[in-house]
């Protein structure tokens, strides 16, 4: 998968879960719990949506390397290769 | 509107809430100071300590988001206090008057509500994950004068909609830009003196408003006076083992009921150091914070430990937690699993408690010392009298060891709630034969221990917050397509419960993937994350009584797979 094809699958995931929020105005350094208004629920929901888009599954220790969309898409991407 | 209307002040004839016939809490008035027959909170959970000579002791310690750490002490949270009380006074605010908090965890939440008691107004948080509409309905209710709150959290959820609210009179925005129609807390502050005189309230005199969710209607304003501090002293000392110099760290959010009673005063008053973290949940934080802090008391929720459950037992292991001396748990009922859990690792037991916005205070709970039986809130704490109760028409019947009925309490602690703002009739049903009601089903097993099995009612508990099925179908509603809703809690193991929502639509609109984020979306704008449901379901028709009421009960039962009990009343079933 190319870094663009992970961000759209991981935008998508992210508004399925939180579909008050319109993809094309989710800032690449905006944070998840911060500036999108996600709560601890909905990170539990979006690491469980990514495990089964990706085949990827993400340790509590590591959320604080999603807390972005750039952080995310760099961290599925290495857990890819 | 007249000033007395606007302002909370209480009903002149003697509150339910009192009816006792001694008095067992006297001993408590020697925990406090109560100067002159004065009974104010901030005095007694600040300014007295700094009296007498424990100014320079640290009040709180504040751990930013970016790794910052800023200290107060007694005697900054005094000075602090008394230019907030300042500021409402210039702009000629009055006891009685109440002000609103919508912030997150910070020195700011303190600084207001210290503030607010010491000039004799009314203090009211509300939780900033709340969305507008669930914050404009409580400012309605509550007559809100002032509002202290974010530049952020004020241009997202409140700018559209301030100019119609007709009793606000003055928006504060913490640091020191604030749009044109608000003022800057940071300049404000920076013009006000750090003396003032605090206001000569009363024990009866209100201080602080809780909003609670109710089944039907709108949400409740628990209304609450300045003579509840002897009970939050008391509860702190004997549930929570605060004692001087203890760190301390309560994890609510201030917008709770918990974040003040327990993140707030009780800790103040017994002049402990409060650990305040500024960020969400997040497991290496929280373990470096109790290493780093050495904090001694841990008061937190069942959702927290569960995360921190899934995480497994290794991912303490680097930490040391050799401080804590005594964990304690609240908000919804802690499972076995979660208290076994904790023993391995922290090398003993998260101790859970029961209470809610109405009790004030911690009712029943394992307290330090007491052997825990895992899954047990406990038993009543010393002074308060609960019973299990059976309703037999206008009666009620005390049950005995091991049945299940509705945990009930004799009224007469002080931290009670005194009103349910502008709502006699409803504050008048959570009493009878002498006994306030709990709403939540429990049983006492023959050792004393009491049990939860679950609420009485509709209420939904989920992630330690109450919430109403009647806010959320309201939402629901509003959405073009929706034409009736249900709403409902569902187990869940992280959370408690979840909020889940049937609903039947509008000719024209076709069930599908996309109305459903639409719909869900549209609802999370409104009442955000922690009250939106996280699920809708399309349904032909809703299960109903004949008188057209949606039986949310006949959805759960049949959600879950159990007994679908009565369906006498059914009318039109679900399809």
């Amino acid at each position: 998968m190319t870094e663009e094809d992970i961000r759209a699958v991981f935008i998508n995931e992210l508004v399925k879960i939180a579909p008050d929020l319109d993809a094309q105005d989710i800032g690449e350094d905006e944070r998840l719990q911060d500036d999108l208004g996600l709560d601890s629920m909905d990170i539990l929901n979006l690491v469980a949506a990514l495990h089964k888009a990706f085949g990827v599954s993400i340790p509590e220790p590591d959320y604080p390397k999603i807390a972005t969309t750039r952080l995310a898409v760099s961290y599925l991407q290495e857990m890819q290769a | 509107m007249s000033k007395s209307d606007e302002s909370i002040r209480m009903a002149p004839s003697p509150s339910r809430a009192l009816q006792s016939d001694a008095d067992p809490w006297a001993d408590t008035r020697g925990m406090i100071g109560a100067p002159g027959g004065v009974i104010n909170i901030a005095h007694e959970a600040v300014d007295r300590h700094v009296e007498n000579g424990h100014g320079a002791d640290q009040a709180l310690r504040f751990l930013g988001k970016n790794g910052s750490r800023q200290v107060f002490t007694y005697s900054d949270l005094s000075e602090a206090s008394a230019k907030f009380a300042n500021i409402l006074v210039s702009h000629g605010l009055e006891p009685g008057d109440a002000v609103f908090s919508l912030l997150g965890r910070g020195p700011d939440v303190y600084i207001a509500a210290l503030g607010t008691l010491k000039a004799g107004l009314v203090f009211t948080p509300l939780f900033s994950a709340f969305g507008p509409e669930p914050i404009r309905t409580r400012m309605e209710i509550g007559n809100a004068k002032v509002l202290i709150t974010t530049l952020q959290l004020y241009r997202r959820k409140i700018a559209k909609w301030r100019s119609e609210i007709p009793t606000l009179k003055l928006v504060l925005i913490t640091g020191d830009v604030a749009p044109d129609d608000c003022l800057s807390l940071d300049q404000q502050m920076a013009g006000s003196s750090s003396k003032f005189t605090t206001a000569r309230t009363g024990p009866e005199d209100p201080a602080l408003v809780h909003f609670t969710s109710g089944t039907t209607g709108k949400p409740k304003g628990v209304v609450h006076v300045h003579n509840a501090v002897l009970y939050h002293g008391f509860s702190g000392k004997v549930a929570l083992d605060l004692t001087p110099g203890t760190i301390f760290w309560c994890t609510a959010d201030p917008g709770w009921v918990t974040g003040t009673s327990y993140g707030i005063i009780a800790p103040l008053v017994n002049r402990v150091t409060i650990i305040v973290d500024e960020a969400e949940f997040d497991l290496d934080r929280w373990y470096g914070i109790v290493e780093n802090e050495q904090v001694e008391v841990w008061y937190s929720a069942p959702t927290a430990i569960r995360l921190m459950m899934r995480a497994g037992a290794e991912a303490a292991k680097p930490y040391d937690l050799s401080s804590l001396r005594f964990l304690a748990s609240v908000g919804e009922p802690l499972n076995p699993e979660a208290v076994t859990w904790s023993e391995e690792v922290f090398g003993q037991p998260f101790h859970d408690n029961w209470w809610q916005s109405e009790t004030g205070g911690i009712m029943i709970a394992n307290c330090p010392g007491a052997q825990v039986k895992p899954g047990s809130m406990g038993k009543p704490m010393p002074g308060i009298q609960a019973g299990i109760m059976e309703h037999e028409g206008d009666r009620l019947r005390e049950l005995a060891d091991g049945e299940i009925g509705e945990l009930a309490l004799k009224p007469g602690w002080p931290s009670m709630m005194r009103a349910y703002l502008h709502e006699q009739a409803r504050y008048d049903k959570c009493f009878k034969d002498g006994w306030y009601l709990s709403g939540d089903l429990t049983t006492r097993d023959q050792d004393g221990y009491f049990w939860f099995v679950g609420r009485a009612d509709d209420l939904i508990k989920t992630s330690g917050h109450l919430v109403g099925p009647f806010e959320v179908e309201s939402a629901l509603l509003e959405h073009e397509a929706v034409a009736e809703a249900g709403v409902i809690g569902l187990p869940d193991e992280t959370a408690g419960e979840i909020v889940k929502a049937y609903v039947t639509l509008n000719p024209g609109f076709t069930p599908d993937e996309d109305l459903e984020r639409d719909i869900r979306g549209h609802t999370r704008k409104r009442l955000g994350p922690a009250v939106a449901p996280r699920e809708v379901i399309f349904r032909n028709t809703l299960p109903k009584t004949r008188s057209g009421k949606i039986m949310r009960r006949l959805l759960k039962a049949r959600e879950l797979g159990l007994p679908e009990g009565d369906i006498s009343t059914l009318e039109t079933d679900e399809t």
